[in-house]
């Protein structure tokens, strides 16, 4: 797509895909732009151009630590989320430093961990993966019984992508370590979005990404608590205090603290203007389109997000029809990204296919406005309409109530 | 959005699909896909008896839009043809009529031959008669894929 075509877009577009990305937060870019310019020096060097890069990636690394509570010396920056989730699986599993050959995961974590867990299983580790209930909780009790003598690791999201339902973590990290195995989490969408404390929590370790809080993409840490060993997964220089090869990326990791920054002094706020939103959203649309249902934990679950299913209707053409309208909403159906498969996270909480193509996400943020959302509710129910006229599953329900009441 | 995925011609016909709707006492029904996939496409067929011509045929899918484009482009190929000519309107050229579908989207326009094969094959079990080349239909045309 041409950029042009693109930015006309922009004009008018009703943005409820907070939990795909972010835009970059107001002061976050003018934060980065020094490094991109003039500040361009290598933080490792010894030369006058690498302190101010050095002293900026340093006062970056206490901002995101300080978001959970944790040292600046555990926060190991990498390219993103799916780096953090690859490396922290595969490094205290595979190699010299392996902890055991058993991993334990849930069933609804992001791809980053489920393609890892495959690449783990073709190596010949073995994966537990965690059952959820019917609102994509998992219960402690089912990852103590999975625990064995060779598991080296618990990895379970804080928060999911999809649904929003908020795990157990305090609890299931305590479970891990009455049991000796380590603890890790994906925070990819929960970081900066709810309180969280690794001590408090059990965290052992942690990703994070920081385009997900209006920080730049391609760049994410590892929270990894001291005394545990990791084996690079990028080899390279000593960044990193030698786990994490390849020059730093100063103006990603700049942005990315100055996002962190800005999320610990507004997220209070900043969540409670996203619940009022999507608690408006969800009523509304479940009050005034039958059929409807919200998926994922009722108050355990991420301020900006609701998941709707939309009975009788296939999702992919549903978000088609919103963007036509020119508001951004993403569907759990993987249709559109070239898989026929509905989204695994909907099945695991024990939805018929059905249903689970039929489902969309919608993602609000603190930039996001009421009129906006009784917009987007308008434009639901006529589109919602007008697909539902044309699908042969609604005719037959209609059919089929006609009859039972005949 | 989705340019560059697809062409103006599935928008178009996604946007203000032709034909949508059912057609009361039709001559033929067929319906065809599953959830699992998400595509269900359910064709319906008005056939003048004597000149064996598709007088007229309406839709109704579930499934993302290039099933509904599929679905509204078959249709209007269908529409005013004999059987025989009909079942010449293969999924090649339903693609070929929309400026072509993005790969993993290809299955949605053998479903739409499929749903006029088996609409055709209702009409002719209705009133007991053969029409030469066309087979029974598949219950589901994802079942050789799996």
């Amino acid at each position: 797509m041409l950029i042009s075509e693109g930015m006309e877009m922009t004009a008018g577009t009703i943005y409820l895909d907070n939990a795909s990305t972010t835009p970059l937060r107001k002061g976050v870019l003018d934060a980065m732009m020094p490094f991109l310019t003039e500040g361009y020096g290598n933080p490792a060097s010894i030369h006058p151009m690498g302190k101010a890069p050095r002293d900026a990636v340093a006062h970056a690394r206490e901002s995101v630590a300080s978001l959970i509570a944790a040292d600046p010396s555990e926060i190991y920056f990498t390219s993103g989320g799916s780096e953090s989730d690859s490396w922290a699986l595969k490094s205290v599993v595979l190699g010299p430093h392996s902890r055991g050959n058993h991993v334990i995961v849930s069933s609804i974590e992001h791809h980053a961990i489920l393609n890892t867990c495959s690449y783990l299983r073709s190596m010949g580790v073995d994966v537990t993966y965690l059952p959820v209930d019917k609102d994509g909780l998992i219960d402690p009790a089912v990852v103590e019984d999975s625990i064995r003598s060779d598991t080296a690791i618990i990895s379970v999201m804080t928060a999911n992508n999809e649904i929003g339902s908020i795990q157990p973590i305090q609890e299931i990290g305590k479970i891990a370590h009455e049991h000796g195995v380590l603890f890790h989490t994906d925070a990819v969408q929960a970081y900066g979005q709810i309180d969280l404390n690794v001590t408090r929590d059990n965290i052992d370790l942690l990703s994070a990404s920081a385009h997900k809080l209006g920080g730049p993409k391609g760049v994410g840490f590892l929270y990894v608590r001291k005394g545990i060993r990791l084996d690079p997964l990028i080899h390279g220089g000593e960044q990193e205090r030698g786990i994490r090869g390849g020059t730093t990326n100063v103006p990603g990791v700049v942005g990315f603290g100055k996002a962190a920054e800005l999320a610990s002094i507004s997220m209070r706020e900043n969540s409670e203007h996203e619940r009022m939103l999507r608690d408006h959203l969800v009523s509304r649309v479940l009050d005034e389109i039958p059929y409807t249902k919200l998926n994922g934990h009722p108050t355990s679950r991420l301020p900006g997000n609701a998941n709707i299913s939309f009975a009788f209707v296939e999702g992919e053409s549903l978000l088609m029809s919103m963007a036509m309208k020119g508001i951004c909403v993403s569907t759990g159906s993987a249709c559109a990204s070239g898989s026929l498969d509905p989204s695994h996270v909907l099945l695991a909480i024990g939805l018929d296919h059905a249903t689970a193509h039929g489902s969309l996400r919608f993602t609000v943020s603190s930039e996001n406005t009421m009129e906006e959302i009784d917009h987007t509710v308008e434009v639901l129910k006529e589109v919602v309409g007008r697909l539902r006229a044309m699908s042969p599953l609604y005719e037959d329900y209609l059919r089929n109530e006609v009859k039972e009441k005949g | 959005m989705y340019d560059g995925v697809y062409s103006e011609k599935v928008i178009d016909h996604f946007t203000n699909p032709r034909n949508v709707g059912e057609i009361e006492d039709a001559d033929g029904v067929g319906t065809v896909g599953n959830a699992k996939c998400g595509d269900i496409m359910r064709i319906y067929l008005d056939i003048d008896h004597e000149t064996q011509i598709i007088k007229d045929c309406k839709f109704k899918t579930f499934g993302c839009g290039a099933a509904v484009a599929t679905s509204s482009m078959a249709t209007e190929m269908v529409k005013g043809k004999t059987i025989q000519e009909a079942l010449k309107v293969t999924n090649k050229a339903v693609m070929e009529a929309l400026d072509g579908l993005p790969q993993v989207k290809i299955h949605c326009s053998l479903l739409a031959e499929e749903a006029v094969h088996a609409a055709l094959w209702d009409y002719a079990e209705r009133n007991g008669i053969k029409i030469d080349g066309l087979k029974r239909p598949k219950k589901d045309v994802h079942d050789g894929e799996e």
